[in-house]
């Protein structure tokens, strides 16, 4: 079972506290919004990342498992993109 | 808007009363399986996606919950270049209206609705009205999200039209927390056409812009997908056709010509029908400066809601500002623009941040000439009286 990092655009206020926590895998944007690392989360940042959900004021942040069955919400939340998708 | 020309089909003789709606159509047959009938239909409302599983998951996630579905007809049509949809509503609203019955029985809904602009709503009362049939009628605002399908939920509960992301899409629950069925007011009216046999899978509704004497001229026209698009929309001595809408793309003309419309024909040129217009931009305007009004618009729209659209979005606008006048511009402006444009894409509740971009950078690639003249501080542009429609304010 692997784990996926998400940002719920709406709900995220750019607060950064992810970013503090989990340099591993968030940078913020010049406007301090959260760019998550593309792909599936290594299993040794799993532990920090979990810290990181947990510390997020906005509760905006989620760690989904990913478990290779197709996502019911493709794509919308990733907020890690940095190609376009086909709409 | 000039009136649009006479055709049959989807858009009727022009008398949109009961009465002349059965003398042309018919009654309404049964439908056993309107997935099946539904085929390779798809949605006419931008995005594209097929009928038939849509229609499958709405009912299959009704009997999975125990509850009676909702149907929507979205008639939401906030792109100031499009018209189509309004067309519709205004000429054949018993073709929607019919639709709209055959979806309900289909995914087992109980309550019905149609989500239309104030302008289509006293002939949708009077269509409701001659036929008797149990469809609420809920008006949009004209903002450019208030078609969105999140948003269009939320209006219809009685909330601010907001996107709210896709994180539970509408067809799991949507209007009430009910499962629901949104599909633009075109596909409704195919699917009616296609219970009565017809072939309606294979032409689509366009908004067409092309220049005339006195200003542009604008029409909406039913159309074959398999039509090149040269043959749809006079091309005269345009310079580049916008494909799609304000969340759509620009192709040089000479390239769209040949183009049909179909989603396979148009890929190759990154252009989709989307919304359904086409207009061809005429050789003496300036389609950075078209282009950098229509942007500021679409920032000015984001709903706000999502932190890289509202402050990426108004950064590519103004810098595309600075762009489509004659330079000096300052050091790695361009540069600038592209990357607030990469900042917003995929981060949003909605695909606004995603369709301006495309917007921003078929615009930035079929205008390099343009850009290149600017820079060194001419303008190839001999008017600049306003092609595309662009609400008071933005320009």
């Amino acid at each position: 079972m692997s784990a996926r990092l998400r940002v719920d655009p709406v709900a995220c206020t750019g607060h950064g506290v992810c970013a503090d926590l989990l340099p591993e895998a968030v940078v913020l944007d010049e406007w301090g919004y959260p760019l998550l690392a593309a792909g599936e989360l290594p299993a040794e940042l799993r532990r920090p990342a979990r810290r990181a959900v947990a510390a997020c004021p906005a509760r905006a942040l989620r760690l989904d498992r990913a478990t290779g069955a197709r996502q019911t919400s493709p794509g919308q939340l990733t907020g890690s993109a940095q190609v376009a998708r086909p709409q | 808007m000039t009136a649009p020309p006479l055709a049959r089909g989807l858009l009727g003789a022009g008398d949109p009363s009961l009465a002349a709606h059965r003398a042309a159509h018919g009654p309404l047959p049964a439908v056993p399986d309107l997935a099946v009938l539904a085929g390779d239909l798809t949605g006419r409302g931008g995005a594209g996606f097929p009928v038939a599983r849509k229609l499958r998951g709405v009912a299959e996630a009704a009997r999975a919950a125990g509850t009676p579905a909702v149907v929507v007809g979205n008639g939401g049509e906030g792109e100031p270049a499009a018209a189509k949809d309004a067309v519709l509503l205004d000429r054949s609203p018993h073709l929607v209206l019919d639709g709209l019955a055959l979806a309900a029985r289909a995914v087992g809904a109980d309550t019905v609705v149609l989500a239309a602009g104030r302008r289509s709503l006293p002939g949708l009362q009077r269509a409701v009205a001659e036929r008797g049939a149990p469809v609420r009628l809920v008006e949009l605002t004209d903002r450019f999200l208030a078609g969105e399908e999140t948003a269009l939920v939320a209006a219809v509960d009685g909330g601010p039209p907001l996107p709210r992301g896709r994180a539970v899409p509408v067809w799991r629950r949507g209007v009430q927390g009910r499962p629901t069925l949104v599909h633009n007011v075109e596909t409704l009216a195919r699917l009616a056409l296609l219970a009565r046999g017809g072939p309606a899978t294979t032409s689509t509704l366009v908004t067409r812009h092309v220049p005339g004497r006195h200003g542009p001229v604008v029409d909406v026209a039913e159309v074959p997908l398999t039509a090149r698009l040269g043959d749809v929309l006079a091309l005269g001595d345009a310079q580049a056709v916008l494909v799609g809408g304000y969340h759509g793309s620009w192709v040089p003309a000479r390239a769209a010509a040949g183009l049909t419309l179909t989603r396979d024909g148009l890929a190759p040129a990154g252009a989709a029908l989307g919304a359904g217009v086409l207009a061809a931009l005429p050789a003496d305007r300036c389609g950075l400066r078209e282009t950098s009004a229509v942007v500021s618009y679409l920032a000015a729209e984001s709903a706000g809601q999502c932190g890289p659209c509202l402050n990426g979005l108004p950064r590519a606008a103004a810098g595309l500002e600075l762009l489509a006048r004659p330079g000096p511009h300052p050091p790695g402006l361009l540069a600038d623009v592209h990357r607030w444009a990469g900042l917003v894409v995929g981060r949003g509740a909605c695909a606004h941040p995603d369709g301006s971009v495309r917007l921003v950078t078929s615009a930035l690639r079929v205008f390099a000439d343009e850009l290149a003249a600017h820079a060194a501080g001419r303008c190839t542009a001999t008017s600049h009286a306003p092609f595309l429609p662009v609400p008071a304010g933005a320009r």
